[in-house]
């Protein structure tokens, strides 16, 4: 139940029906490209060409799911998507963590050691949150070149945590800006240094921010194509340029099933991340200030 | 020897100076009290005090040690903020053994030293709370415990009870008050309650725009003021300025006062309070300032201030505060505020006899607003 007392007469209780009914039509609406991929993905190919796109499978089939984890041609190789799925959580995972801990740390140097020029670093950071991705992709391939990082994990990595670190730093330095500046100098008079009032005093207060943190980075990071489809190699392509390359792979009779099931494959860690996480996301966003 | 000694300090920020040439010493055990108006540059003192802002200029000694560019930490200080800052993921246990542990005393001297403030701020009960479940009054015991923990040189109090309410002020005043006699603890204290001031303070000290205008005991700043502004600042109600003419000559000064509506008065001036100052300012005009209290009613024998000078004023308003009654008047070209037991029975409108205790009255310039007698 909700908390509102609303009026009770025929025409109020007929406007709030149609109002349901229009919001459930839009969510449908939202909802039927996934549903559409998820019935795809688990239809025999001849049900595809025969029936609607719509049409429930007469015979549910996870044939395609493990020939596209497994089997489906990327290009030259049909390996199927799996690996490359592994691929893409060893070059998310330490992107996620390096960057959020590096935007934490610069969240808190801006706002409870600031320094001369302190406020323009971070507007020169904001900056970065601004630029767009294809600017930077031939010097990016350049100075991968020259740290002997190109086509490789770690240089994927790097180029994430570079570009996450504009993000992450915007939220930290916004969620620390909102801590009481007190709580920083009584843990100086107790004898606290840098590292410690990180530590003890601003990152246990930090949990929802670094929930926020975690969810963009990962999102972003997963959904990236542009920086994988660049800087990678065969055996470095995160799951989305695998993606694209199975879809586009054309020998004989197109599986529209198969390509399904690799997409949801491709979008299921995202997904689960915002079904688990999601609500502590927009917690994190709208949180107030600490205190004290 | 001085627990705290700050010479020529002044603070910087941008164009703007805050911090003017301060200077003061404290001894140990003595409680000093920092006021003045908002934005005069208290904060900023005990700031610098503290080591959380550098000064522009100037020396901070603590006990003997000139420690003006060492850290914080290394300067043998606790401070308790207006806003307590108790650290929100961290017990309250945690909460006052937190500088004990940054400076490695051992577990079990740690744990004696959470029981004993707990003891003494009597917060035992709330150890294992977290600060999110205490009320503002247990806070600011926690906060306090937190600096009583360590044995500091000098203990910083920045506006410690203005978040609490009036009745939980006054008991926390008082509490503070005995711990400081029990511990014999230098402090430093700002306040804007004048009643806190005046109560806690072995000295106060008035500031204003980043001077220190008068350093003394309490009774030298509410009795002995050197300007208007200390004077007005210190009291409540506040002192009463009227415009008035000096006349006569050394050994028979008086004060004329000239009201709207009303007959000219005449105040004689004590003898026995007479500066060479004055002489200088016969024929002009200078400011006469009484409290509230110099002033009593006629028949009163309770105030025992018979030899006051009469006085005849029209009453405006009456105002009762139950231990006592507030009169207004007009007085010279100013409405004055008199202070009267609370039997007086009288109505706006109403003429009142009074007297004035001339003897506590004090003298400014017009023009420079420093006292003259
Ligand atoms: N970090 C700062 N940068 C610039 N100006 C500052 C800074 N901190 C304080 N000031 C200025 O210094 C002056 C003194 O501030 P301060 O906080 O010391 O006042 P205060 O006497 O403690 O006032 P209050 O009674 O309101 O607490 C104010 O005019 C304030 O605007
Ligand atoms: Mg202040």
């Amino acid at each position: 139940m909700d908390n509102v007392i609303r009026r009770r007469t025929l025409g109020a209780r007929l406007a709030r029906l149609a109002l349901y009914a229009a919001l459930l039509l839009a969510a449908l609406f939202y909802l039927l490209p996934l549903a559409v991929m998820l019935i795809t993905s688990v239809k025999p190919l001849d049900e595809i060409s025969a029936g609607s796109l719509l049409a429930l499978p007469q015979s549910p089939t996870l044939v395609p799911w493990a020939k596209a984890w497994g089997e489906a041609c990327t290009g030259m190789r049909c390996e199927g998507v799996g690996g490359y799925f592994w691929n893409s959580f060893a070059i998310v995972i330490p992107a996620v963590a390096i960057s959020t801990v590096v935007g934490a740390l610069n969240g808190y140097a801006l706002t409870k050691w600031r320094f001369r020029g302190s406020e323009l670093l971070f507007g020169l950071m904001l900056f970065g949150c601004f630029i767009p991705f294809q600017v930077v992709l031939l010097p990016m391939a350049q100075t991968l070149g020259w740290l002997g990082l190109s086509s490789s994990r770690a240089g994927l990595v790097l180029v994430h945590v570079i570009f996450g670190i504009a993000f992450t730093t915007l939220f930290f330095r916004n969620f620390y800006v909102a801590v009481p500046t007190e709580l920083v100098s009584a843990a100086k008079l107790d004898g606290a240094g840098f590292f410690r009032i990180f530590w003890r005093i601003l990152l246990p207060v930090s949990a929802p921010i670094i929930v926020v943190s975690v969810i963009w980075q990962f999102t972003q990071i997963w959904n990236d194509f542009l920086f994988g489809v660049a800087f990678s190699a065969h055996d470095t392509q995160p799951v989305t340029v695998a993606l694209n390359n199975l879809v586009n792979t054309s020998t004989g009779v197109r599986e529209y099933n198969v390509d399904m099931a690799a997409a949801m494959i491709a979008a299921l860690p995202t997904l689960v991340v915002y079904v688990l996480a999601g609500k502590y996301f927009v917690r994190g966003l709208t949180a107030g200030s600490v205190k004290g | 020897m001085s627990a705290l000694e700050i010479q020529k300090v002044r603070k910087d920020f941008g164009n703007e100076r805050v911090l003017k040439d301060v200077s003061l010493a404290i001894e140990s055990g003595e409680f000093l009290i920092l006021v003045g108006p908002s934005g005069c540059g208290k904060s900023t003192l005990m700031n610098a005090i503290a080591g959380l802002e550098p000064v522009t200029a100037g020396e901070i000694r603590i006990a003997d040690r000139d420690v003006t560019w060492l850290t914080p930490a290394e300067r043998d200080i606790a401070m308790v903020f207006q806003s307590y800052a108790l650290y929100p993921s961290m017990t309250v246990r945690q909460n006052i053994s937190f500088g004990l542990e940054m400076r490695k005393v051992p577990r079990a001297e740690r744990e004696a030293a959470v029981e004993r403030v707990a003891d003494l701020l009597q917060i035992t009960a709330l150890l294992d709370r977290k600060p999110a479940q205490l009320s503002g009054g247990q806070r600011q015991r926690v906060a306090m415990g937190r600096a009583l923990a360590r044995e500091p040189a000098v203990y910083l109090f920045d506006e410690p009870l203005s978040n609490l309410d009036a009745k939980l002020r006054v008991d926390m005043r008082t509490e503070i008050k005995k711990l400081h006699l029990r511990l014999g603890t230098t402090i430093v204290y700002v306040t804007h309650d004048q009643i806190e001031a005046m109560t806690l303070a072995d000295r106060i000290a008035v500031m204003r725009d980043g001077h220190i205008l008068q350093l003394g005991t309490p009774d030298e700043v509410y009795n002995d003021p050197v300007d208007i502004f200390v004077a007005g600042f210190m009291g409540s109600p506040s002192m009463n300025f009227i415009a008035t003419t000096l006349e006569g000559q050394a050994g028979d000064y008086r004060l004329r006062i000239v009201t709207e509506g009303e007959d000219a008065l005449v105040l004689p001036w004590p003898a026995s309070r007479e500066t060479p100052a004055l002489a200088e300012q016969v024929g002009r005009s200078v400011i006469l300032g009484l409290r509230p209290e110099h002033f009593s009613e006629e028949d009163s024998r309770l105030s025992g201030m018979d030899e006051g000078t009469p006085l005849s004023a029209r009453v405006s308003v009456v105002e009762p505060t139950g231990a006592d009654i507030l009169l207004n008047m007009p007085l010279g070209d100013a409405e004055v505020t008199a202070r009267v037991g609370p039997k007086c029975r009288v109505a706006p409108g109403e003429r009142l006899s009074l007297r004035v205790d001339m003897g506590r009255a004090v003298l400014f310039d017009s023009e420079t607003q420093k006292r003259l007698a």
